[in-house]
């Protein structure tokens, strides 16, 4: 079984059936993490290029880590975000990249659209590890994976993802994945981070977190980006933790047994109490270990449509 | 040298309209009416065109053009920006001041005149800058641009914000009876945005523009001009706000004006999915909403005229990541059709489409153009407008192949362009 697809930009361009071909491929890639060696030959002589534009360990670690458990060559590049300045368009770069024979290119890139931008312009796969504040197809599926690991069923359930919803690329791709899947969706923050009619993506939004944290079976907490601060979306940290952190009080309003989600890294004390990050339902260390899984699974069937 | 255009249909808008010959003497227009006839010194050197199932009208006069020159010529040149008008059906085009150095002084004004001359191409008129550098502090020599040949002021896309800077140069500008421009746009609002802020905007992660950016400094300037007794013509106006607010201040008889774009009211927001900087520019694609309310304001008269806002780019600049990539598109040659559409779909009659394109803008800014009076400039564009065709940008004249109507099956073609009686344009097939 592969993708029928070069490229994984966007969890809005994939199919339902497509969502569950990778989730049940990174089943037996989840078995080989737990060996005593960690390793399969499925990738031997391909290149994986980790093209990252933005810093970032976890992603950047993860992918490398399931491309090495897949046996392929594995590069990290990481241009200083000079280069545009310096007259090298991302295309160009990319195109020297490619000429050293890359497979798959996985990109972070802090502009919308530059995954989509970058498949169209070359041969190799083009995975997309975030693009500004546009899609991170494989934190949402990791996110997924990890759901139905706790054998809960995407229809029906109800989520709430709440934080900055406008400048969220985790926001995005989930409200995306999990709508396709026909969960219901909340939506939480102040009003400053709720991004335009985004009522029109299916989704419910909200403004107060103890109303719409009420019978929710999982809780997605976004990274509040502190630097935000000062550009009048919202007015202090301390205030922003009391509206929108993730204290004990609030989990106890959501359904019992209700799994708390992060992708990382978590601000202690901002979105989330310590207590909860550290709680039985908090789910966040699963999704770290779960990431390599799903991306080995995103690589491999990307990579049987490339070869 | 002579010229005698037989047997189309003459559209001189508000004068005539009918079957006629146009005989041109020399750079005038000579006489337009039933049967005319070439002086017998003329004959054997004069050109006869046919212009049976054409339309032949007033040269069009394009109120908004970035020729790029000085400064940009990898983008483009007044030669090839002309070139590009010519072949669209223009006759005149006015020059925005976004040039480096910025047109805000006589030198570069004569420079601009100068290289047109050259060119030969159309006129040009030169639009000055209302500030210094065009950086909203302190006002350009508007006098010293007035008698170079500026025909109206305007900071284009890096718009006075500072209220009290504009109402001077309003106020100013009454000595010289100038049109000021304004590209409206509150810098804080759109900072950063890259489209509009809409529905395609939240699901493709892109920062958006708000409708509002526009339509607080539409109102700002209204009330200026209102306070002034000023002449503003607004450029590009993209939202049903907009249009609103010009048609309420025009009933309260504001001295105002504006313009749209053909692009503005043949797209929405949904062009830019996929990422397509070819459908970013400034103010960006709006709604369904906004572009109805954009065909009712040219078809009441909300809105005065069509301007293309011809903003050429290189290959390069808009291979960029798209909020890296420049705002902007061309539209010289492909404004024609895209206006004939809208009387194909019953906007506007066939005059009132040619009038937005000629008559109107001319008047606008008080050029002597966009007419076929006898003695008038021999400025005339005669148009196919039946003809069928499919853009393709590597056939445009202009350096800029930044288009989002690529591919677009099109009717309505320009044949022949004469500027001062020399025929500049003829269209091949």
């Amino acid at each position: 079984m592969s993708l029928k697809r070069k490229d994984l930009v966007s969890i809005a361009s994939l199919a339902p059936d497509e969502i569950s071909l990778i989730l049940e491929t990174a089943d037996s890639f989840k078995e080989v993490s737990g060996r005593e060696i960690k390793k399969v030959p499925a990738l031997r002589g391909k290149t994986v290029v980790n093209f990252f534009f933005e810093p970032s360990t976890r992603t950047r670690t993860s992918f490398e880590l399931a491309a090495k458990r897949l046996s392929a060559d594995v590069i990290n590049f990481s241009p200083s975000s000079s280069s545009v300045v310096k007259g090298e368009t991302l295309l160009d770069t990319a195109r020297n990249i490619e000429a050293m024979q890359a497979d798959i290119i996985v990109l972070r890139h802090p502009a919308a659209g530059a995954a989509a931008t970058l498949a169209k312009g070359v041969k190799s796969s083009v995975i997309n590890a975030g693009d500004g504040w546009h899609e991170h197809p494989s934190q949402a599926l990791l996110d997924l994976y990890t759901l139905r690991e706790k054998k809960l069923e995407f229809k029906g359930l109800r989520v709430a993802i709440v934080g900055d919803i406008a400048h969220s690329r985790v926001a995005r791709s989930n409200i995306f994945a999990l709508t396709k899947l026909g969960s219901e969706v909340r939506v939480v923050g102040p009003p400053t981070m709720i991004p335009t009619q985004l009522d029109r993506c299916g989704v419910q939004v909200y403004y107060d977190f103890d109303e719409a944290v009420r019978g929710v079976d999982v809780i997605m907490m976004l990274r509040l980006q502190l630097e935000r601060q000062g550009r009048a979306l919202f007015p202090t940290i301390r205030e922003y933790a009391r509206l929108y952190g993730l204290t004990a009080e609030r989990v106890k309003l959501a359904a019992p047994g209700v799994l708390v989600m992060h992708p990382g890294p978590i601000n202690r004390g901002v979105e989330i109490a310590p207590e909860v990050a550290d709680s039985f339902s908090s789910v966040i260390l699963d999704q770290v270990a779960n990431g390599v899984a799903v991306r080995m699974a995103i690589l491999y069937l990307l990579s049987g449509a490339n070869g | 040298m002579a010229i005698l255009i037989k047997g189309g249909q003459v559209i001189d808008a508000g004068r005539f309209n009918g079957l006629a010959d146009v005989l041109i003497e020399d750079d005038k227009v000579a006489a337009v009416g039933k049967s005319l006839n070439l002086k017998s010194q003329d004959k054997g050197q004069a050109t006869i065109i046919d212009a049976k199932g054409k339309l032949v009208v007033p040269g069009f006069v394009d109120l908004h053009v970035h020729l790029r020159e000085p400064g940009f010529e990898h983008k483009e040149t007044i030669k090839t920006g002309t070139a590009a008008a010519a072949a669209g059906g223009f006759t005149s085009v006015c020059c925005m001041p976004n040039t480096n150095p910025v047109n805000d002084n006589q030198s570069v004004t004569e420079f601009i005149l100068e290289q047109a001359r050259a060119a030969g191409n159309c006129h040009v008129f030169p639009v000055g800058a209302i500030t210094k550098g065009s950086e909203g502090k302190e006002l350009a020599e508007i006098g010293d641009l007035r008698r170079a040949g500026c025909v109206a002021i305007s900071d284009d896309g890096r718009p006075v914000m500072n209220s009290l800077v504009m109402r001077r140069a309003m106020e100013y500008a009454l000595a010289f009876d100038l049109p000021v421009i304004d590209h409206c746009e509150d810098l804080h609002l759109s900072e950063g945005g890259c489209m509009n802020e809409g529905l395609v905007s939240t699901e493709l992660g892109l920062p958006g523009i708000p409708p509002a950016a526009e339509e607080v400094m539409v109102a700002r300037n209204l009330a200026l001009a209102e306070l002034t007794g000023a002449r503003l013509h607004l450029a590009h106006v993209s939202t049903a706000g907009s249009v609103r607010m010009v048609r309420d201040a025009k009933a309260r008889g504001i001295k105002v004006t504006a313009e749209a774009c053909p692009h503005h009211f043949s797209l929405t927001e949904e062009a830019v999915q996929e990422f397509n900087t070819h459908a970013k520019m400034n103010p960006p694609l709006r709604t369904w909403k906004d572009v109805q309310a954009i065909k009712e304001g040219l078809r009441d008269g909300a809105i005065d005229i069509i301007a293309t806002d011809h903003a050429p780019h290189a290959i390069q600049e808009k291979q960029l990541e798209f909020d890296a990539a420049p705002f902007g598109v061309v539209g010289l040659e492909t404004a024609l059709p895209l206006t004939l559409a809208l009387v194909e779909e019953g906007v506007l009659s066939l005059e009132m489409a040619i009038e937005k394109l000629t008559a109107a803008p001319a008047r606008v800014f008080g050029l002597a153009k966009g007419t076929l009076a006898t003695g008038a400039d021999a400025d005339v564009t005669i148009v196919d407008p039946e003809a069928a065709w499919v853009v393709d940008p590597a056939r445009f004249r202009s350096m800029g192949r930044n288009t989002p109507f690529a591919g677009w099956k099109v009717k309505g073609r320009v044949t022949h362009t004469i500027v001062g009686g020399r025929l500049v344009y003829e269209s091949v097939s």
